[in-house]
């Protein structure tokens, strides 16, 4: 399977602290789900930061899309993003447009003309069940349905690979359960889906999902993604 | 009418004044230079009436014989008391009183040269005869609506650069105050001139509002200070008068500022996006 993203011995510290990050090395390929766990504070907020280019190591080798990230000119990184879905921890929603500009603006960035806009922009806030908060500003949604906008807006544009801090922290069971299953169906079109949580009972909803497990900055397997254990196995 | 749009509306105002200012004072300039431009006038100085008109003739006929003048008219007497009137009062129609006579030239080249030949002509015909350039005369006052221009024109210069250091400090603000956005669109995607365009947009309302209350208000007092300038019946101040080139150019200064403004914001915020990543 090609690998869309590569990482090589990646080291991450936030000015003169103490490494963050230390020799990360892993392969996704393209087309797969991967859980990324561990402990809080072990660097997985970290690593989605590095894998949607908030960030740059502090050395080490990312290849993303097949090219080398590291040294890639700043005026590049726009192409790049755009091929990245985030569902970021604290949602990080736009506080002056409303659930439907939201979760428009990934396709408005992109370019997409207006008249292509509405439709997508409908069936996604269908899917998420906010199709009554269209016009809703963020500070009047409640936690999980901000994070159902934020999920919205992230897969819209149809990324090639979607990174997910935590999507499922602040929605019910049920809601939970719908949102892996679209993950899960974005990812059966081949989008990539990297989805961070130390919810065990999340793993056990995609049997076919690798797992990164991240101790103290260090993924557990060097030499790379470790397989999810068949679910029968599991304690 | 927010903070930025009240200062552009500010900026504007005084911006547009200055120019009027000196606008206005570049006409009148102008209008002096082209009236005093090769004028000159003989004064012959002598006690004896008859002696005095000799003289005058004898310089009106030389004059006339030169090919350097255009023009030469001796002032009449009757002028001559109407001048002094408010002085000597109805004594200045003395024909017993010593009043110089005084001759007229408008020269064909208005340069120095054919004004010194013509006061050597003069010189010639009445050695103890006086020439006076105008231009020379009125020189201080010129000197002084040259340096109002100059000061109106740097007061514009420093009004724009007022108006962009404004505009970049609120776009830095802006940058600091919807960070977390900006963030947002980075990682969406956003290019960092479709963020600038942003600000750019928001900074280019603000100041085309503040840029038309502050420009009409402008012009409004302009047009009422032209007016007063125009009652009181000097020449001077009356050739301070705005042509329409002047008018266009003052309702365009708004727009010149709307320009500034935003090309100012734009630069300000990809300067500073340009430090993130």
């Amino acid at each position: 399977m090609a690998s869309i993203v590569q990482f090589e011995n990646v080291g991450l510290r936030y000015g003169t602290g103490p490494e963050t990050l230390s020799d990360v090395s892993f392969q996704l390929g393209r087309g797969s789900f991967y859980f990324l766990t561990g402990a809080s504070g072990a660097g997985k907020t970290s690593l989605l930061r590095l894998l949607y280019l908030a960030q740059r190591p502090s050395r080490g080798i990312i290849r993303l899309f097949g090219e080398d990230t590291v040294l890639l000119p700043r005026t590049r990184l726009p192409g790049f993003r755009r091929r990245i879905g985030v569902v970021f921890q604290d949602f990080r929603l736009v506080p002056h447009l409303s659930t439907w500009d939201n979760v428009a603006l990934p396709l408005r960035v992109a370019g997409v003309p207006e008249e292509d806009v509405e439709q997508p922009v409908r069936e996604m806030l269908a899917w998420v069940g906010l199709t009554d908060r269209a016009n809703a500003r963020p500070a009047t949604l409640s936690g999980g349905e901000q994070q159902r906008v934020a999920i919205a807006r992230a897969v819209i544009g149809r990324p090639e690979m979607l990174v997910a801090d935590e999507p499922t922290g602040n929605v019910d069971p049920d809601m939970a359960e719908r949102l892996l299953h679209l993950f899960d169906s974005l990812n059966k079109l081949g989008t990539t889906v990297v989805v961070a949580t130390h919810d065990f009972q999340l793993l056990n909803r995609i049997p076919d999902a690798q797992m990164m497990r991240l101790d103290k900055g260090r993924l557990l397997d060097p030499t790379g993604a470790l397989r999810y254990p068949p679910p029968r196995s599991r304690p | 009418m927010g903070a930025m749009t009240g200062v552009m509306a500010i900026m504007l105002f005084l911006t547009v004044l200055s120019a009027a200012t000196g606008l206005g004072t570049a006409a009148a300039a102008r209008l002096l230079d082209r009236d005093l431009a090769g004028r000159l006038t003989v004064q012959v100085v002598k006690g004896d009436p008859a002696s005095r008109d000799a003289a005058a003739t004898r310089i009106t006929a030389a004059l006339r014989a030169s090919t350097d003048v255009v023009a030469v008219s001796t002032v009449p007497r009757a002028e001559l008391a109407r001048l002094l009137r408010p002085w000597l009062g109805d004594d200045a129609g003395d024909a017993a009183l010593p009043v110089p006579a005084l001759i007229d030239i408008q020269l064909r080249d208005p340069g120095d040269t054919a004004a010194d030949r013509v006061a050597a002509l003069v010189a010639g015909a009445v050695p103890d005869a006086r020439v006076d350039r105008h231009q020379a005369w009125m020189s201080p006052v010129n000197g002084a609506m040259r340096t109002v221009v100059l000061l109106a024109l740097g007061l514009v210069l420093l009004m724009a650069a007022a108006t962009a250091a404004v505009v970049v400090l609120a776009a830095r603000a802006g940058l600091q105050f919807h960070r977390a956005t900006i963030d947002v669109m980075h990682m969406l995607g956003a290019t960092d001139v479709q963020i600038a365009r942003l600000f750019q947009r928001r900074i280019a309302l603000d100041a085309a509002f503040g840029g038309v209350v502050g420009g009409a208000a402008a012009l409004g007092v302009t047009a009422a200070l032209q007016a007063q300038m125009a009652a009181l019946g000097s020449e001077l101040l009356g050739s301070t008068r705005l042509g329409t080139g002047d008018w266009v150019l003052l309702a365009l200064l708004p727009l010149c500022f709307v320009a500034l403004a935003t090309f100012a914001a734009r630069l300000a915020v990809l300067r500073a996006l340009g430090r993130t990543l």
